[in-house]
């Protein structure tokens, strides 16, 4: 089944509240997707040339002080290190690819789970309420965000199997829905140099956009070779740096509801989650139609 | 409309769903002939296998198979309904104030289904029998394999309309995006003029039978006739 929510700002007062907006509608999802639960935020973007990092150990006692103080040593790093639950966000003051080869070669135990100048990605197994709880989601500003709760077909239950995922700088991807012919493309783009940490379906997808727009393509067009190569049901939500775009197979049977006011642009599996946001009983609702591309954008300041 | 002085109150924040339905199931041997249901915020199964002659008001929105099943009874959403709403109605009366998901009316036998709004894909799939009339537009896919009963839409429709339709009677007011397999446009003759006129009235709908075109099968993709009977 799976869950899929999104919230996307309007006004600087929903930006401020984001996650206080956001937990009520993860959690409306609940029974959508007990086994595990998570969240990307696009938020308090680090200057251009720096690269803000979400870490995650197994060990919730992790001293994430001492990764940050080396990280300064060979790169340069911010001060602060925000902890969420067993993740963190550090920031590296060298670009993307220097600093995820250096957390990779020094630290092998620690999974990065984004990267980018905006995007924080948590995600955990376990009831989507204790995620919320554990991961203070509440206490989260931003421009916007997504979130997912799981039900697990295609493959284990692990924090990594756990939605958003993310294979491209400040690029994740959730999903409701499975795909029938992943392994083949897993093959297809490992050919092509992605790289991927699980077996999951989904991670294909987010690998394959990844790769679409690495080859030049527009967000337009990753979606339309979406619609030709990927063979079976997706409610895929895209958060970008600026935005997040909606779209479903030709088909459409996995559920979306999309509502819009001035305030907001929300995106929900079902309606129930939308009805918790202030003013969503005045909000325009539609289902999007199949095998098209709605997409809400930040004007960079 | 029913009011709340009237009406028997179900507050689904405080009332578990089971205890609600197990309830209005009892209506069938007496006990209150209407009901209004509060705070439903999207509950899947809301108000599912009545068979009764009672009037209910769900008061918001609905989750997944609101009235389905329904026999007998009217009942009225004042809101949006999510997929499958009124799937295998019997008979009785649905209305749909807001929009409808997907699957509005799948599979209904008879009764009558309104929507004031909208509803989405695959609206009317393998109907058999129930009359639905929705006063926007329908998305992709409706009438998938209808076998008989009526669906009117005063809007658009979206593509693949009526893909595999064997007897059911489909008017639409607006524009069609793309018709089904075996999914023709077909004459309005005097019966079906008088079928229409009868479905807008009861609906209330604003919307006259001239407006309409009709559309139903072509019969080329039977795929069990008696002719062929020796074949199979």
């Amino acid at each position: 089944m799976c869950g899929i929510v999104g919230l996307f700002a309007k006004t600087p007062e929903v930006e401020a509240n984001l996650g206080a907006l956001l937990a009520p509608m993860l959690h409306e999802m609940s029974d959508r997707g007990p086994d595990s639960a998570g969240v990307a935020f696009f938020r308090n973007p680090v200057e251009s040339g720096h690269t803000k990092l979400t870490l995650q150990h197994d060990d919730p006692a992790y001293d994430w002080d001492a990764l940050r103080k080396a990280l300064k040593e060979a790169h340069g790093a911010d001060k602060h290190v925000e902890r969420r639950g067993n993740h963190a966000v550090v920031v590296a003051h060298a670009d993307a690819v220097r600093a995820e080869a250096w957390i990779e070669e020094h630290h092998p135990d620690v999974k990065i789970m984004s990267a980018g100048e905006a995007i924080e990605i948590y995600k955990e197994v376990g009831r989507p309420e204790a995620f919320i709880e554990a991961f203070d989601i509440q206490g989260l500003n931003g421009t916007h965000a997504l979130g997912h709760t799981r039900m697990a077909t295609e493959s284990k239950v692990t924090t990594a199997g756990s939605h958003p995922f993310s294979t491209g700088l400040d690029l994740c991807l959730v999903h409701n829905g499975s795909l029938s012919n992943h392994n083949g493309l897993r093959r297809m783009l490992r050919r092509e140099g992605v790289r991927f940490q699980t077996e999951n379906d989904t991670e294909v997808a987010a690998g394959y956009m990844m790769w679409r727009q690495r080859e030049g393509d527009t967000l337009q067009q990753v979606v339309d070779h979406c619609i030709e190569d990927l063979d079976g049901f997706y409610t895929f939500l895209i958060g970008t740096r600026d935005g997040f775009a909606v779209v479903r197979d030709p088909i459409a049977c996995k559920p979306a509801v999309l509502a819009e006011t001035d305030e907001w642009v929300a995106m929900s599996s079902e309606y129930r989650s939308i009805a918790t946001l202030p003013g969503a009983e005045k909000a325009t609702a539609w289902e999007p139609a199949p095998a098209a591309l709605y997409m809400w954008e930040k004007e960079r300041v | 409309m029913a009011t709340a002085t009237d009406s028997e109150v179900v507050d689904l924040a405080v009332t578990p769903l089971r205890e609600l339905n197990q309830r209005l199931h009892d209506a069938a041997t007496g006990g209150p002939r209407s009901w209004r249901i509060v705070n439903p915020n999207g509950a899947h199964a809301i108000a599912v296998g009545i068979d009764a002659e009672i009037d209910v008001t769900i008061a918001g929105h609905t989750g997944y198979y609101a009235a389905g099943m329904n026999k007998h009874a009217t009942v009225t959403i004042e809101g949006n309904a999510g997929v499958g709403v009124g799937e295998n109605i019997m008979s009785g009366r649905i209305h749909v104030k807001g929009n409808a998901s997907q699957a509005c009316a799948a599979t209904g036998r008879g009764g009558l289904v309104v929507v004031d709004g909208n509803a989405s894909s695959r609206c009317g799939i393998s109907m058999k029998g129930v009359e639905i009339v929705v006063k926007g537009d329908i998305g992709h896919m409706s009438g998938f394999m209808a076998q008989s009963g009526t669906l009117v839409v005063c809007g658009d429709a979206g593509d693949a309309l009526g893909d595999s339709i064997y007897e059911t009677h489909i008017y639409v007011r607006g524009s069609v995006q793309g018709l089904g397999a075996d999914c023709i446009e077909k004459e309005l003759k005097e019966f079906h003029r008088e079928e229409l006129g009868r479905l807008l009235a009861a609906a209330g709908a604003d919307a006259t039978v001239d407006e309409f075109r009709r559309y139903g099968s072509a019969r080329q993709l039977y795929t069990f006739t008696i002719d062929n009977a020796g074949a199979y």
